[in-house]
């Protein structure tokens, strides 16, 4: 009987950590005091539920597999000297808890929470403030960060960190964050096979989304909006972007997105709207664009000479004051089949598609490429006439760089 | 009383009034003779304020006339073409004048009755003919009883029974004791309207005395005649740039 | 003054050029808004009429308007009335009545068919543009007597500002494009009140390529408010100094 007893027990426990896991209590007001003291008593797989109440602790290190619970959402103080949680272990999970004032180092990259060697960590339903990076998570997998909401007021970029930092990862999952007042909004360094969705980064002071060396990820639905420098993508092959929004990223040398060494990756049904520059890329390859929505931007897409192989269909092109730039003459790229709103040919046998050739490329465009300040003579009688003549008499816009079939009304794009 | 002190215009080169002095007083009608270019126009546009002279003085019942406007209210003024904006109704331009002369109790709405324009307050400038313009031009010459008018050719234009009416009307108010100051290239109309001569010739007066004057030194009875006659002795002659009752004085001697 | 303004304004409404400037207006912005369901687009194509048709039918009508109302001018003179306050009378009627031809054949359809923002601002630029183009007209009348002259003064002022001085600008542009010239090419811009309401609506309509440009003083311009204020005070400036300049001058002018 003992025996089996004993038996059953121990599968329950191999089996499940559930049954034979206990909750700690932490509250102010009751026998532990605090997390660390929490910590350690608790054996792996027991649950740390903490009480009401605000925890100035120093750094708080997580060495086991523990669940760490706010309830009434705690705040964790880092006294602007400590990174406040760091763990170390594996299937750890933080979650209720607002975590306040990290402390701010460049040299050692301080966090809200730190995370390093670690699997199937879990951050969950956390407020950041004023951290200097608010998670920071290496060479790790299977991390989950989800419903976290982190804020930074800071001035300029160089007193901030990134809001989520992940390097030498894989298979994370980046869910429904709201990133604001950070360097980067989300920042990926060699980090592979990856989901980034439902995420907002507004206001960030560089990048609302940074990444390089991050193969086979994919970004859905996000909304990057009033970055300082909008999103940037490099370095990086095979990457999804879908039903992403890029709004209002305003400046010089500020991108909706910008791709720079990006290669066999699909670019579909974003919404681009009041860029600086919807996209820019140099040396992008093999990448299709299609069934994207580019309206009221200063450039729908700047495409550098460098790039080639690359298809552009099925986009809508609507307000933008230049559709379409470069800098070379060679084009190796496809734009077959879009909608551009300036297009003004004619459809003779009703099949909905223009019977001429559309060119994307203003001849304007050509000039503001070398001379920024001429900007200001757009939409004047002169570069009307300028832009007529050139119509007639093509001699600085390249000669290929046309869609054959552009589309005479806007595709149907539900997003 | 208008009195104008050794008044001088140019026009660039061109001296349109050289030295004019000359006062016109009230209760006497003048008749402004002159031939096309003599300065006749710079002459009336100059007391009327809408031209600048060059030099000299205009004084107008005590007042100044450069800078000023308030003089003109005294001042009654029919010109010699009268256009108006086309689609502005009759009715309109008079309740404008009207409220432009800050509107006075007081209207002299004879000319409006006689020429009947009551009728037409409502037509539009351009549907009326050339001779009714006239008539609205002379019916807002005489409406606010200015004690000085100026009628530049008021016959012109005029149907025959218009002419009487208005001719009828410039006796009365002569009579009546207002200075009255008249061009026009019908002598026998002036003959009946005016009472004195201000004969002008490249700009400068040649002649300023009463028509009865210069009928008797010329021996003719016709103001028409006289006139003829006179211009004839100038062009053999050389006058003084003085005008004035001295000019009279000459004219005898010449003659 | 303000019944002057009133009967001219009148007049003006029902000339046969007013009427069909309007209708020609009402039509091509109602055609506009059938053709194309987008009002962005409408609104660009409705800039290039703003920027080149309203201040070339402003500037042309307003100087023929003026010459064909000299002989009423003259007469409004002979009234006891300041000169000044015939001028302005007749500038705001012409300019009121060139507006409200405007703002009926362009702001009524844009309202019907729904505007926003940038329709808003075309509207503005739209009646800015004409008070401007009025205000040079008014000073090409006073600067010569002669009308084909005027006319040809007042074509030239829109041809400067419509096509000359661009090209100037782009030549300035493009000669000194290695210099930080950004300031100076803002300033050059705003000596142009055409240039001006184009800033004005490139503002609303490429906003986004504007914040492009180079220099934190740009992004200050072009993103607060600072932009509107500016390019509004500068064509305040650009409707009153010619008209002023235009009033000093028809104060000593001869008429």
């Amino acid at each position: 009987m003992n025996l089996l007893k004993f038996h059953t027990t121990l599968v329950l426990c191999l089996t499940g950590i559930s049954v034979c896991a206990k909750t700690i209590l932490v509250d102010p007001a009751g026998s532990t005091k605090s997390i660390k003291q929490a910590i350690t008593q608790a054996a792996a797989g027991d649950t740390i539920l903490v009480k009401p109440g605000i925890y100035r602790e120093g750094n708080i290190i997580v060495n086991k597999p523990l669940v760490l619970i706010g309830e009434g959402r705690p705040v964790l103080d880092g006294d602007r000297k400590y990174e406040i949680l760091t763990i170390h272990a594996s299937n750890v999970t933080v979650s209720g808890f607002r975590i306040i004032s990290s402390g701010v180092s460049s040299v050692n990259d301080l966090a809200g929470i730190g995370a390093i060697n670690t699997d199937r960590l879990v951050i969950r339903d956390n407020e950041f403030a004023e951290t200097y990076f608010g998670i920071h998570i290496s060479n790790s997998r299977n991390s989950i960060i989800e419903n976290n909401r982190l804020s930074v007021s800071a001035r300029s970029e160089y007193e901030t960190g990134n809001g989520i930092h992940l390097w030498q990862s894989t298979q994370a999952t980046i869910r429904n964050n709201h990133v604001t007042g950070h360097r980067d909004g989300i920042y990926f360094e060699f980090v592979t096979n990856s989901r980034i969705e439902g995420n907002t980064c507004e206001r960030n002071q560089r990048y609302g989304l940074h990444f390089m060396f991050s193969h086979d990820d994919e970004y859905h639905r996000n909304i990057f909006r009033e970055n300082g420098a909008g999103v940037a993508v490099m370095y990086t092959r095979n990457v999804t972007m879908t039903y992403n929004l890029f709004e209002k990223n305003w400046g010089n040398s500020v991108y909706g997105l910008l791709l720079k060494d990006i290669s066999d990756s699909k670019v579909t049904s974003n919404r681009f709207i009041q860029n600086t520059i919807a996209i820019y890329m140099e040396g992008t390859s093999r990448t299709e664009f299609s069934e994207n929505i580019f309206s009221s931007n200063g450039w729908g897409i700047r495409l550098q000479a460098s790039c080639d192989a690359n298809t552009f269909t099925r986009n809508n092109f609507m307000r933008n004051t230049f559709d379409f730039a470069t800098n070379g003459t060679l084009v190796l790229n496809s734009i077959n089949g879009n909608y551009w709103d300036k297009y003004q040919g004619y459809d003779l046998n009703k099949d909905g598609i223009g019977d001429v050739p559309y060119r994307p490329v203003n001849m304007y465009t050509m000039v503001v490429e070398r001379i920024p300040t001429a900007v200001l003579l757009w939409r004047s009688f002169l570069v009307f006439l300028l832009d007529r003549a050139e119509k007639v008499f093509p001699a600085v816009t390249p000669e290929n760089l046309k869609d054959e079939y552009p589309n005479l009304r806007p595709h149907d794009l539900s997003t | 009383m208008i009195s104008v002190r050794n008044l001088i215009k140019s026009f660039g080169k061109l001296r349109a009034l050289d030295g004019v002095t000359v006062d016109f007083h009230p209760g006497k009608s003048y008749a402004l003779i002159g031939p096309n270019g003599s300065g006749k126009t710079t002459l009336i546009k100059s007391v009327l304020g809408m031209v600048i002279p060059t030099s000299g003085d205009i004084v107008v019942d005590n007042e100044p006339v450069m800078n000023h406007w308030h003089y003109r209210e005294k001042i009654g003024y029919m010109p010699q073409i009268g256009r108006y904006p086309d689609n502005m109704r009759i009715g309109q331009l008079f309740d404008m004048m009207r409220n432009i002369r800050k509107n006075p109790p007081l209207l002299d709405e004879e000319l409006i009755d006689a020429f009947r324009l009551n009728e037409l307050v409502d037509k539009r400038m351009h549907t009326l003919s050339g001779g009714t313009r006239q008539k609205v031009s002379a019916a807002l010459a005489f409406m606010f009883n200015p004690p000085i008018l100026f009628l530049d050719e008021p016959t012109a234009g005029l149907d025959p029974v218009s002419v009487e009416l208005l001719k009828d009307k410039i006796q009365k108010e002569k009579e009546a004791g207002r200075l009255l100051i008249i061009t026009s290239h019908i002598m026998s109309d002036l003959d009946d309207l005016a009472t004195e001569v201000v004969y002008l010739q490249e700009g400068r007066i040649r002649y300023n005395n009463t028509i009865d004057e210069l009928k008797d030194i010329t021996g003719e009875s016709k103001l028409g005649k006289a006139m003829a006659k006179m211009i004839r002795g100038l062009e053999h002659t050389h006058f003084p740039p003085q005008g004035g009752t001295k000019g009279g004085v000459i004219l005898n001697d010449v003659l | 003054m303000t019944r002057v303004i009133k009967y001219v304004f009148y007049d003006i409404l029902r000339t046969r050029f007013i009427l069909l400037y309007t209708l020609f207006l009402l039509v091509s912005t109602i055609a506009m808004f059938q053709l194309d369901t987008d009002t962005g687009k409408v609104i660009l194509s409705l800039m290039n009429i703003v920027l080149m048709v309203v201040p070339l039918v402003s500037i042309v009508f307003s100087t023929i308007h003026f010459f064909n109302s000299y002989e009423f001018i003259e007469l409004l003179l002979a009234q006891p009335v300041n000169r000044k306050i015939i001028f302005l009378g007749e500038y705001f009627a012409v300019a009121f009545s060139l507006c409200f031809a405007f703002v009926a054949g362009v702001g009524l359809p844009m309202v019907l068919y729904g505007a926003d923002a940038s329709g808003f601002t075309l509207l503005y630029s739209g009646i800015m543009l004409t008070l401007v183009f009025v205000s040079l007209a008014f000073l090409s009348s006073v600067l010569t007597r002669d009308k084909a002259k005027a006319i040809g003064i007042a074509l030239l002022f829109w041809f400067y500002f419509s096509l000359i001085y661009d090209g100037l600008l782009m030549w300035i542009i493009y000669t000194f494009m290695d210099y930080p010239l950004e300031k100076i090419t803002l300033a050059l811009v705003s000596l142009n009140p055409v240039d001006l309401a184009r800033i004005l609506m490139l503002l609303q309509l490429d906003i986004s390529a504007l914040m492009g440009y180079t220099g934190a003083f740009y992004k200050e311009f072009f993103g607060s408010n600072l932009g509107l204020i500016f390019s509004s005070l500068v064509l305040l400036v650009w409707i009153v100094i010619p008209v002023w300049g235009a009033l000093r001058i028809f104060t000593k002018k001869d008429l």
